[in-house]
């Protein structure tokens, strides 16, 4: 019988070099894995892999040299541990995320609980070439946004509270698009400098900047044999409700939209950016 | 709005490192303090007049002013509040 190679890469099997082995990769979500699915991957790549296993680019982990005939075998073992197969080919691959604001400083955002929402919404879903989602929790831009097909960036919108304000002056020196600007006693802030990095709030000492969660959008990055930056095409987006209906839209189009293995970026292209745009500002007004 | 009045009671020079020591030497500068104790930290524009006043912050302490000496440094006025 002849081998179904695509339905073998649907299920994260990819063919190796050496005839009849494949390196599996598993399904992970924001880099981050369980004791136990770690325990369990070991055991699998020492019993059926050479021994070693690879970390890839984008935070998922293969098993290599695992043999045709124990694929279903070592499916069942690997669910043991909790751990299933990923996907590759024309689908939504691994939402890779940050650690965001439950483990770092620097966060605005809980990127792994925005990556989690984005895998249940839309892991493996068929599409009409591959597409994928990076959530990064602030400016510092740790998961590369733009790369992304769809790209999150966490966002902090502020707003100053005078009566909580005592002058010190850390927040217009923390602040590196200079927004911030103080005389005669008085804090300004110019919004269209403002890059929502939200490091004024995170050094003031009384937590005299009010902030509201917000997440930066972009569209259409590549990083592969051609490099494009995805583009913010939309105002910062201060609700996850709205953040959904964006994302929703921008994969719908790609659905509608896209000929057969054309990246994102490219059937924005082709279709119009305007028309694009249109889509997701709609969804952007609800 | 209110500004706080403070005395300097220990004062620590930092720009002759770059990070990560700067802080670092501003906080065993603050360990040698009591607590209510106020410490000038004298640091370079750029990099550590950024990171270093949130440090602080992050360590528990209480960010009094922050001065601009108009040569290129400032002075960060922190009063110990935790050990």
């Amino acid at each position: 019988m002849a081998v179904d190679y695509a339905a073998l890469k649907k299920g994260g099997f990819m063919r190796q070099k050496q005839k009849n082995h494949f390196s599996l990769r598993l399904a992970v979500v924001g880099g981050n894995l369980t004791v136990k699915n770690l325990r369990k991957i070991a055991d699998v790549a020492e019993k059926y892999g050479d021994g070693h296993v690879h970390l890839t680019s984008r935070q998922s982990v293969e098993i290599p040299f695992i043999k045709l005939d124990q694929v279903d075998e070592v499916k069942e073992e690997l669910a043991k541990g909790e751990c299933k197969p990923g996907v590759c080919g024309p689908r939504v691959r691994t939402i890779t995320a940050c650690q965001g604001s439950q483990i770092c400083p620097s966060g605005n955002i809980d990127s792994y609980d925005i990556a989690k929402k984005l895998d249940e919404r839309y892991f493996a879903r068929e599409l009409p070439h591959k597409f994928k989602f990076g959530v990064t929790g602030c400016q510092n831009n740790c998961l590369k946004a733009e790369e992304n097909d769809v790209g999150i960036k966490g966002a902090a919108k502020v707003s100053w509270n005078a009566s909580a304000c005592i002058m010190c002056g850390v927040c217009a020196k923390a602040c590196r698009t200079d927004a911030i600007t103080i005389a005669d006693g008085k804090i300004e802030l110019t919004e269209d400098k403002c890059n929502y990095c939200g490091r004024c709030a995170k050094a003031c000492p009384t937590d005299a900047w009010e902030t509201q969660t917000g997440y930066l959008v972009s569209f259409g990055g590549l990083f592969g044999n051609r490099i494009y930056k995805g583009e913010e095409l939309l105002p910062v987006i201060t609700s996850e409700e709205t953040l959904f209906r964006v994302t929703d839209a921008a994969i719908q189009f790609f659905d509608d939209n896209a000929k057969p293995s054309e990246r994102f970026r490219y059937t924005i292209e082709r279709v119009g950016i305007d028309k694009f745009k249109e889509t997701i500002k709609e969804a952007y007004n609800g | 709005m209110a500004e706080l009045d403070f005395n300097i009671d220990e004062r620590v020079d930092i720009t002759d490192v770059v990070c990560p020591m700067t802080f670092v030497k501003a906080k065993v500068a603050m360990e040698e303090l009591e607590i209510g104790q106020v410490l000038a930290v004298t640091m370079n524009d750029g990099e550590p007049v950024q990171n270093v006043p949130r440090s602080f912050k992050e360590e528990g302490q209480q960010i009094l002013k922050l001065i601009d000496n108009e040569n290129g440094t400032y002075d960060l006025i922190v009063k110990k509040v935790e050990e």
